[in-house]
C-alpha cells in the first residue's frame, strides 16, 4: 500500500484495480456471485491479483506464452508456407470449482460411464435395451457409428470406454449439464497438465494456500489403467500408445504422454501381426506387445476389420483383439454412444441398467425423428441449436438465434430429408469466467471437459480442461474456431488435504482378487 | 527399441551436428577474410564446390560471394543442406521421438530452431555475422550437452552419437579438403605468414588450434594433417570420431569390440583400423584429396549399412490365418 494513504484507508476500501469494473452482465460468472462478490473459492485468488502492481499480471500471461511456445506446444497455422506456429490460446484467470460442487459432478460422471459401459456391452451382445423398448431399434440400427464387426467382442472385465472426457455446461440456471460424452479418442489432457505446470510457476503462494487438488497423477493414473487391461497370463505386459503420426494435430499430446508413462510411442508400421500376436519392429528384432492405448480412430485401426484403405492401421490388429491376446483403450465400437441422438437416451439408460435417477442432467434434446418433437424443431429454429448425430468440433451445427433465414431453410430441408441424423437443444446461455482482454478482464464462455479412466475402478481426473470462447460473445470453444483453454482448479475444503495419495501401488500389489 | 525411433534419432543428432559444422565452414571463412583482404572471392567459391551442388548455386544466385554464400548455406529452405533446412530436419525427427528424448533437450533444439528461423526472416545482417555462427554452434554444444547429460546413455543415446560422429567425420574431412584445396596452391606461400594465419584458421574452425598448439607448438602442413585425421584424442579428430562411433555401435549391438556381428561393424571397424595403422606421409604419398575422397566413400557406406542393419523394415514371413 502507499505509504501516503491515511491510516483509516484499509485494504478493504481500497479499489481493486484489476477487476474494478468487470460485470457479469447477467451471465452466470464461475468466479463472482450476482452481487459481484468473489465466490468462496475464488476469494485469495481475487485478492492476490488485485494486490499484484500494475501490469504484473500481463507479464505472467505472456511468460506464460513464451514458455509454451519453447516447449513446442504449439500447432502449425494451416496453409502457412512460413512454418509459422502458434500455441493454442491459453488464460491466465483459472476457472474455480468448489469441493461441494465437484464431489457431485464426479459421482455424476461415474454414474453415466457406468451406464453408458453397460449400454456398449449390451448393443453388441444380446441388445436387451432395444428389445425391452427402452432405445428405440430403428435408431441403434441406423446409428453410423455402430459397428458390425464389435458384435460379440469381449473387453476386459466388459469395459469398453477405459478413457472418457465428457463436455459439461452450466446454463444461466446454475446448473451443469452434459453437452456430449466423447468416448472414442477424447483429447486435451496433456493441456491440462501443461496449463497447472506453467500456472505453478506463476502463481505458487496461491497455489499453495488454496488447496489446489494435483492433476499431476493423470500419466501414472493412465498406465496403471492400462497394464489393467493386460491379457492375463501376462505379468509385465508392454504398453504402448498408438499415434496416426507426427501430422496429427493431437500428436502432442501422443508424445506428451507416452513419454511421460516412459513407453514406446508407435505409429501403424511399427507394429505387425504374426503368430496371433501384436509385435513392434524393434532395432534387435521384434518384441511382443500386450496392451495399446490407441488414438487413432475405428475405421483407421485395421484395414482388415475395417476401412480397407487405411495407411495408418495395423492388418490383423483386431483379429488378435478378438482372441484377447491383446488390450485395446478405447476398445472399438465404442462410438455407438457418442451418436447424438442415442445421447437423447442415456438418462433412460441410467434408469435402466442402475436402477438410479441421473445426478447429471443432459441437456434437453429433441430427437427429430419423432413426430412431434421434429414438429416442434421445425417450428422453433430460430430459438434451437441443431446438430447432426455424427459430428463433431463444432461442424455440422445451425445456432438458430445467430443463423440467416436461408441457413434456417437449409437444416430444416435436412431434418425433414433425414430426421435420424439430428437432434436440437435450446440455446444454452454457458457461465462465463473472467478473461484477460488486454489490460482488463472480460467474461468469455466456457465448458468443462473432465476425464475420466475405468480399468478395475473408475477414476476422475480432478477439474479437466476449460474450454473458453476468446471472442466476445461466441459460445463456440472449440480451438479450431478461435478457443483457448484455462487451467482448472478443484479447490479442496479447508479442513482437507488438496492431495489424495494415489492407491495404484497397493492394489496391484495385493493379493489377486 | 522402435526401428523408427533409432532411426530418427540418428538423424536428429545428425543434423543438428551438420548445422554445427556448417556454421564452422562458414565462420573460418569469414575470419580468413579477415585476416586476408586482398582477393576474396575465391575464398567463398570452394565452399560452395564441397556443397557438390554448384549447379543449384549457379542457377538460384550466380555469383559466389559472402553474401549469396551465407544466404545459401545459412538459410535457404529450398536447399536440403543449408542451417535452416538441416535445423527444420533435425526437429521433424526430434518431434517424432520427443518421448524418446529427455524434454529439456526437445526444448533447447526447439529453441535452436527458433532461434535460426527468426534469423532468416529478420534480413540477415552481414555487419556481424560472426555473431550469428558463433551462436549456432554454441546452440549446437549445448544441445549435445543436455542429451549427454540428460538422457540415458543406453541405446538411443548410442544411436545419437553415431550419428553425431559419422557426421562430424565427414564435415572435418570435408573442411580439411576444401581448404587444403584453396590453400595449396600458392606454393609460394608456403613457410610465409599468411600460410600461417590460414592453417591456423583452419584449426580455429574446428576448435582445435589451442589444443594442437599444446600438442605440436609450430604449424606445418603436414601436422594439422596428422592432428585433423590421426589425433586419437582431439574430438573432431577423425580418427577419434571414427573410434568412438565404433564403440557406441558395439554397445548397441551388444557385440564385443574387435569383433563384428553385422556389415556396419565390419565396415567400420575396418576403417578404425586403417586410421589407426596408417601414417601422414602414407596419406601424402596418396594424396590427401584422394585420402579424403575415399574416406567419405567409405563413409556412406557405413551409413548405409547402419541403416540397412537397425532401420529398414524387415518383412514378415506371410503371417498364419488363426
Amino acid at each position: 500500500m502507499s505509504l501516503l494513504r491515511g491510516v483509516g484507508e484499509t485494504c478493504t476500501m481500497a479499489q481493486p484495480h484489476t477487476f474494478e469494473g468487470y460485470s457479469s452482465d447477467g451471465f452466470f460468472d464461475e468466479l463472482f456471485d450476482d452481487s459481484g462478490e468473489a465466490r468462496p473459492g475464488a476469494r485469495l485468488l481475487i485478492e492476490k491479483i488485485n494486490e499484484l502492481p500494475p501490469g504484473e499480471l500481463k507479464q505472467r500471461q505472456q511468460a506464460i506464452e513464451r514458455a509454451l511456445l519453447r516447449m513446442g506446444i504449439t500447432f502449425a497455422v494451416y496453409g502457412d508456407q512460413e512454418g509459422t506456429e502458434k500455441i493454442f490460446p491459453f488464460d491466465i484467470i483459472p476457472r474455480i470449482v468448489e469441493a461441494d460442487e465437484w464431489d457431485s459432478i464426479e459421482r455424476g460422471l461415474k454414474q453415466r460411464i457406468r451406464a453408458l459401459n453397460l449400454f456398449i456391452d449390451d448393443v453388441y451382445h444380446d441388445q436387451e435395451i432395444v428389445n425391452e423398448g427402452v432405445v428405440p431399434r430403428e435408431l441403434l440400427a441406423k446409428a453410423k457409428s455402430y459397428r458390425e464387426q464389435c458384435r460379440g467382442l469381449n473387453p476386459p472385465r466388459g469395459v469398453w470406454c477405459h478413457v472418457t472426457g465428457t463436455d459439461l455446461v452450466r446454463n444461466s440456471d446454475g446448473k451443469i449439464y452434459v453437452l456430449e460424452d466423447n468416448l472414442r479418442c477424447p483429447s486435451g489432457v496433456s493441456y491440462v497438465l501443461q496449463n497447472r505446470l506453467v500456472m505453478k510457476r506463476s502463481f505458487p503462494q496461491v497455489f499453495a494456500a488454496s488447496r489446489v487438488r494435483p492433476v499431476v497423477d493423470y500419466p501414472s493414473r493412465l498406465y496403471e489403467m492400462l497394464r489393467e487391461l493386460a491379457p492375463e497370463n501376462v505379468s509385465d505386459p508392454t504398453v504402448v500408445v498408438l499415434t496416426p503420426g507426427i501430422y496429427n494435430s493431437a500428436y502432442y499430446e501422443h508424445s506428451f504422454l507416452a513419454q511421460q508413462m516412459g513407453v514406446e510411442l508407435v505409429e501403424g508400421r511399427d507394429l505387425v501381426v504374426k503368430d496371433g500376436f501384436v509385435w513392434m519392429r524393434n532395432t534387435d528384432g521384434f518384441q511382443r506387445v500386450d496392451v495399446i492405448y490407441r488414438r487413432i480412430d475405428d475405421d483407421f485401426l485395421d484395414p482388415k476389420t475395417f476401412r480397407p484403405d487405411s495407411m495408418l492401421g495395423v492388418p490383423g490388429l483386431v483379429d488378435v483383439y478378438r482372441h484377447g491376446r491383446v488390450a485395446l483403450a478405447n476398445a472399438p465400437g465404442t462410438g455407438v454412444a457418442d451418436d447424438k441422438v442415442i445421447y437423447a437416451f442415456v438418462p433412460d439408460m441410467i434408469r435402466y441398467y442402475l436402477n438410479e435417477e441421473p445426478i447429471l442432467p443432459n441437456v434437453p434434446t429433441y430427437v427429430c425423428e419423432r413426430q412431434e418433437d421434429r414438429d416442434y424443431v421445425l417450428a422453433h429454429l430460430h430459438e434451437l441449436v441443431v446438430k447432426a448425430a455424427n459430428e463433431a468440433g463444432g461442424y455440422g451445427m445451425l445456432i438458430g438465434p445467430h443463423a440467416t433465414d436461408e441457413q434456417r431453410r437449409e437444416f430444416a430441408e435436412k431434418i425433414i430429408e433425414n430426421p435420424r441424423n439430428y437432434i436440437a437443444q435450446p440455446t444454452l446461455s454457458l457461465s462465463r469466467v473472467p478473461t484477460m482482454v488486454d489490460d482488463r478482464f472480460e467474461g468469455r464462455h466456457v465448458d468443462l471437459r473432465p476425464y475420466i479412466l475405468y480399468g478395475r475402478d473408475i477414476w476422475v481426473l480432478p477439474g479437466g480442461l476449460t474450454r473458453v470462447a476468446l471472442r466476445k460473445g461466441s459460445l463456440v470453444v472449440n480451438s479450431s474456431q478461435g478457443g483457448g483453454s484455462k487451467d482448472t482448479w478443484v479447490v479442496a475444503r479447508p479442513n482437507e488435504a488438496a492431495g489424495e495419495p494415489s492407491r495404484m501401488v497397493e492394489q496391484r500389489q495385493g493379493p489377486p482378487s | 527399441m522402435l526401428s523408427r525411433v533409432a532411426d530418427s534419432i540418428y538423424w536428429m543428432a545428425r543434423y543438428v551436428e551438420r548445422a554445427e559444422n556448417l556454421a564452422r565452414f562458414i565462420d573460418v571463412t569469414l575470419n580468413l577474410i579477415l585476416d586476408q583482404p586482398h582477393g576474396t572471392a575465391q575464398q567463398w567459391e570452394p565452399l560452395v564446390n564441397a556443397t557438390g551442388d554448384e549447379k543449384f548455386f549457379a542457377k538460384h544466385y550466380g555469383q559466389a560471394n559472402a553474401e549469396n554464400v551465407i544466404r545459401f548455406l545459412g538459410f535457404d529452405k529450398n536447399y536440403p543442406n543449408s542451417i535452416l533446412s538441416s535445423l527444420i530436419a533435425a526437429r521433424e525427427n526430434a518431434r517424432t521421438v520427443r518421448e524418446a528424448i529427455s524434454s529439456e533437450a526437445w526444448e533447447q533444439l526447439n529453441e535452436f530452431y527458433h532461434f535460426v528461423r527468426d534469423a532468416s526472416d529478420q534480413r540477415f545482417r552481414l555487419d556481424s555475422p560472426s555473431d550469428f555462427f558463433r551462436t549456432v554452434k554454441q546452440h549446437s554444444h549445448l544441445f549435445h550437452g543436455i542429451l549427454d547429460a540428460t538422457m540415458s546413455h543406453g541405446r538411443g543415446w548410442h544411436f545419437a552419437n553415431l550419428g553425431r560422429l559419422l557426421e562430424r567425420a565427414d564435415k572435418t574431412s570435408r573442411i580439411l579438403d576444401v581448404k587444403y584445396f584453396t590453400l595449396l596452391p600458392t606454393v609460394h606461400d608456403v613457410g610465409t605468414t599468411i600460410d600461417d594465419l590460414q592453417w591456423s584458421a583452419v584449426l580455429r574452425s574446428v576448435s582445435g588450434f589451442e589444443m594442437f598448439r599444446k600438442r605440436y607448438h609450430g604449424i606445418t602442413v603436414d601436422r594439422v594433417i596428422e592432428f585433423l585425421i590421426l589425433d586419437p584424442a582431439f574430438p573432431r579428430a577423425i580418427r577419434y570420431c571414427i573410434a568412438n562411433a565404433d564403440q557406441s555401435l558395439h554397445e548397441i549391438s551388444g557385440s564385443p569390440l574387435g569383433s563384428f556381428r553385422n556389415s556396419a561393424e565390419q565396415r567400420l571397424g575396418r576403417l578404425k583400423a586403417e586410421l589407426a595403422y596408417t601414417d601422414v606421409r602414407s596419406i601424402a604419398q596418396m594424396g590427401l584429396h584422394q585420402f579424403v575422397d575415399g574416406l567419405q566413400r567409405t563413409l556412406n557406406e557405413v551409413g548405409g549399412a547402419v541403416h540397412d542393419t537397425f532401420f529398414a523394415m524387415r518383412p514378415v514371413e506371410a503371417h498364419r490365418a488363426f
